[in-house]
């Protein structure tokens, strides 16, 4: 038989369907408030890379090679690698030296000043952090979706050859 | 006695996996025992920032001030990355070799010899 | 101002250039191939003029620090923090400047040779992604002076190569040679982050003065040195660890052999970092230099010895890297065992030390000529059995004369600079133990039996028919390889120059652990 008829039956597939925004949902969260709770860059991303894992799962690869297109993972990965590498070198730009932290206690973007002790949690502090956490979270993204179609594309190849 | 459990998990981790590491011919298994051995150097690293009667070190909604150390949280999620990056390579490795030897028993991959 | 801002940022822009180089390789290469190509030709040679630039300042002004995302780049101890450098910082003192030199020059000369060479390959934009991020992780690995940083530096070099072996697939052989030095890497990386572990643990430190500050030599301390030692000694190709050198270095392709040969070296350097500047007098230097002084002479015995029998002529020059690390490693081990002992360190200790990093950069050189001539043959050609050439010397006149160039130098011939490396190593091994001095010395003579038969099997004898329309090499690979023998001549010819300017300031730097401890924390 092969790989092609490995779809899942209509209620996973549906189930999938429904879970995965939440999924993307709580991944963002996660990378968006790393400044302030337990996460951050690499874990969210992982998190909202497991959304599309379901996906891939639920659906069999035949399908999911006409959804998802590989040129937009790799834009997606390079653009948050050069995200990343910019916001470090802003501050090489500026005068100072490689990743200092040119947007904290600014006033602009994520620029508000806290006070040290606990507190409830601002999100518009911390400078470049949050920037570096939405760059290092895409990038991670599109690197392990692009890794589990590679592997599923070369599980195909053996199956024909 | 109890405090020190940790390091001996860590130990008992690092034997298992070096005996997994020597003695086993897939290459399938191989990669887990390297997978172990990474997990017990997590380990040991996270163990070492433990204070006692510490919160998580974030100041959003401390209970406290007294905290456990964070810089080894930073070391342990750099080395989960760099561990991730490690499994998916070898993996990619495996399948590709899969694919033009068919075989994944390492005793019979000796064309290399000499 | 463009120079004010290059000198003032010198030590990030080494490793932040080829970074981003490596980055955006993928969307330049989707243009054009032409683009492509000038693309990474720019990049290595704006990286190895800054690289030599950071050197020529590091002689002349002393060691330089850099500090990550302080307020100004000397800030290492920030005033709040109670004396503690906390922040991660690059330390660039004269050794660190001596691997810079050789990273940048064999660098520029592969990326020129791998203009050609690599050409009919598809997939080249990972390719050149991969290569230009082994170079900034071997800059990295040289620059950096915090444990944990070198560690990360380490594995970035460990999966780029790692991928780079495997490129040309070869019925699944290159990814075997691939997956065994990868496997091996990866184990003696996760060694050597037990050894971060329980230092860390010991005194909350991760800089390498601070800890050299704060070292008592306990147990704990005792264990950690032992996993750093063997780790280190794993990923540079020495004697008991050795088993990945030939196949990596075989199946790779020829450009990326000679970035291998300098990604071995930068090991070494991480050995001679931790053992000279973290340890110093605390450690039992009898013991660990004696230590050093087995391994190399094992690596040059063992390495020489399975050369001769090869047939196939990249893992019979596999086998000579093997060799000649021992040499490095016998050098440094001497001057070692004599560390405490004030007269016999000056009476042969420093030059032992000297001789053993002079080698550094020789071997560089010449390994990467040599390396770089087979993969002209084999590209001309098409096979690595050495029992089907012959005759090549009447088609391949420039490559004939750069193989005999880097095969008299590796031999030990003067005038050329294997010479000037391999006496300062034997004077002073005769004058500590003179038994090593004789093995050295036999070693040596076996290396230039081997490569006169290579010679003789490659380049000698009528033209045969099948090879009748071989034609030279192409330009590019003789102008790499060409930078490559002209610094082989210079060496050799002005040897007292090159140790006076290069090696005598990083022997010095290494004997020197205060004056590092004082460029980082400031003379508390």
């Amino acid at each position: 038989m092969g790989v092609k008829m490995m779809r899942m039956s209509k209620i996973v597939r549906i189930s999938a369907d429904l879970l995965y925004p939440f999924i993307v949902i709580f991944g963002w969260y996660v990378i968006m408030h790393g400044h302030l709770t337990p996460g951050g860059g690499f874990q969210g991303g992982a998190v909202v890379a497991t959304g599309t894992a379901l996906v891939i799962v639920a659906y069999s690869y035949q399908d999911i090679k006409t959804m998802i297109n590989k040129t937009v993972l790799w834009f997606q990965e390079s653009g948050g690698l050069m995200l990343f590498i910019g916001a470090g070198l802003g501050g090489l730009v500026i005068g100072f030296p490689f990743f200092y932290n040119w947007l904290a206690n600014s006033g602009s973007l994520f620029g508000t000043t806290v006070i040290y002790g606990p507190n409830p949690g601002e999100l518009n502090t911390a400078g470049f952090l949050p920037l570096m956490n939405i760059a290092v979270g895409t990038e991670v993204w599109g690197g392990l979706t692009m890794v589990l179609l590679y592997m599923l594309s070369g599980l195909e190849k053996r199956e024909e050859a | 006695m109890f405090w020190n459990l940790p390091y001996f998990t860590v130990v008992i981790l690092t034997f298992i996996a070096i005996l997994i590491i020597l003695t086993k011919k897939n290459l399938v298994k191989i990669l887990l025992g390297i997978n172990i051995l990474e997990s017990a150097v997590n380990l040991l690293i996270i163990s070492i920032g433990y204070r006692e009667g510490g919160v998580a070190p974030i100041f959003t909604l401390a209970p406290s001030m007294t905290m456990v150390l964070p810089t080894p949280q930073a070391l342990v999620l750099t080395s989960i990355v760099i561990g991730v990056a490690t499994s998916a390579l070898l993996l990619s490795f495996t399948m590709v070799i899969y694919r033009k030897y068919g075989t994944v028993d390492v005793e019979k991959m000796k064309e290399l010899r000499e | 101002m463009i120079t004010d801002f290059v000198i003032k940022n010198a030590p990030i822009l080494v490793v932040a250039i080829p970074l981003i180089g490596a980055f955006l390789c993928p969307l330049v290469g989707r243009i054009s191939p032409m683009w492509r190509k000038t693309w990474v030709l720019g990049i290595v040679t704006v990286t190895s003029l800054i690289a030599i630039l950071l050197a020529s300042m590091v002689l002349t002004h002393g060691a330089i620090t850099y500090v990550f995302g302080a307020s100004t780049s000397d800030l290492t101890v920030p005033i709040d923090s109670g004396g503690i450098p906390v922040r991660i910082i690059f330390t660039v003192d004269a050794m660190s400047a001596f691997m810079e030199v050789i990273t940048a020059l064999v660098g520029f000369s592969v990326i020129l040779y791998s203009m050609v060479a690599d050409k009919e390959r598809s997939n080249l934009e990972q390719y050149y992604t991969l290569f230009l991020l082994l170079i900034c992780s071997v800059m990295g690995m040289v620059t950096t002076g915090d444990l944990f940083n070198f560690f990360v530096f380490i594995e970035i070099s460990s999966m780029a190569s790692a991928g780079l072996v495997a490129y040309r697939v070869e019925k699944g052989r290159a990814i075997e040679a691939a997956i065994k030095y990868f496997m091996v890497s990866t184990i003696a990386a996760i060694f050597f982050l037990f050894a971060i572990a329980i230092l860390y643990g010991q005194y909350n430190a991760l800089n390498i003065a601070m800890l050299a500050e704060r070292l008592q030599f306990t147990l704990l301390d005792k264990i950690a040195l032992i996993l750093i030692v063997m780790a280190l000694a794993t990923k540079c190709g020495a004697v008991p660890m050795h088993f990945w050198t030939p196949d990596a270095y075989t199946l790779a392709p020829s450009s990326v052999t000679a970035m291998l040969v300098v990604t071995s070296q930068a090991s070494l350097y991480g050995l001679f970092r931790f053992v000279f500047t973290l340890y110093h007098l605390h450690l039992n230097y009898v013991m660990i230099g004696w230590f050093l002084i087995i391994i190399g002479v094992l690596s040059m015995v063992i390495g020489v010895t399975m050369a001769i029998p090869q047939k196939d002529v990249k893992r019979l020059m596999a086998y000579h890297a093997i060799s000649q690390t021992g040499y490095m490693l016998l050098g440094v081990g001497v001057g070692l065992a004599v560390l405490g002992d004030s007269t016999q360190l000056t009476r042969f200790g420093i030059i032992a030390m000297e001789g053993g990093i002079f080698h550094i950069i020789n071997h560089a050189m010449y390994k990467g000529l040599l390396f770089l001539t087979a993969g002209a043959i084999i590209f001309r050609i098409g096979s690595r059995d050495m029992n089907r050439m012959g005759g090549l010397g009447h088609s391949m006149k420039y490559t004939m004369i750069f193989f005999i160039i880097g095969a008299l130098s590796i031999a030990g011939i003067p005038p050329f600079n294997g010479f000037a490396s391999k006496l300062l190593i034997y004077e002073s091994v005769y004058l500590f133990n003179p038994f090593l001095a004789i093995i050295a010395m036999v070693v040596s003579i076996l290396t230039l039996a081997s490569f006169v038969k290579v010679f003789h099997s490659i380049f000698m004898g009528p033209p045969l028919p099948e090879y009748s329309n071989v034609k030279e090499a192409p330009l590019p690979m003789l102008i790499g390889m060409g930078i490559l023998a002209l610094g082989i001549l210079l060496f050799g010819l002005f040897p007292q120059t090159v140790i006076d300017t290069l090696v005598h300031p990083a022997t010095a730097a290494l004997l020197n652990q205060s004056s590092y401890v004082n460029a980082v924390i400031g003379g508390v």
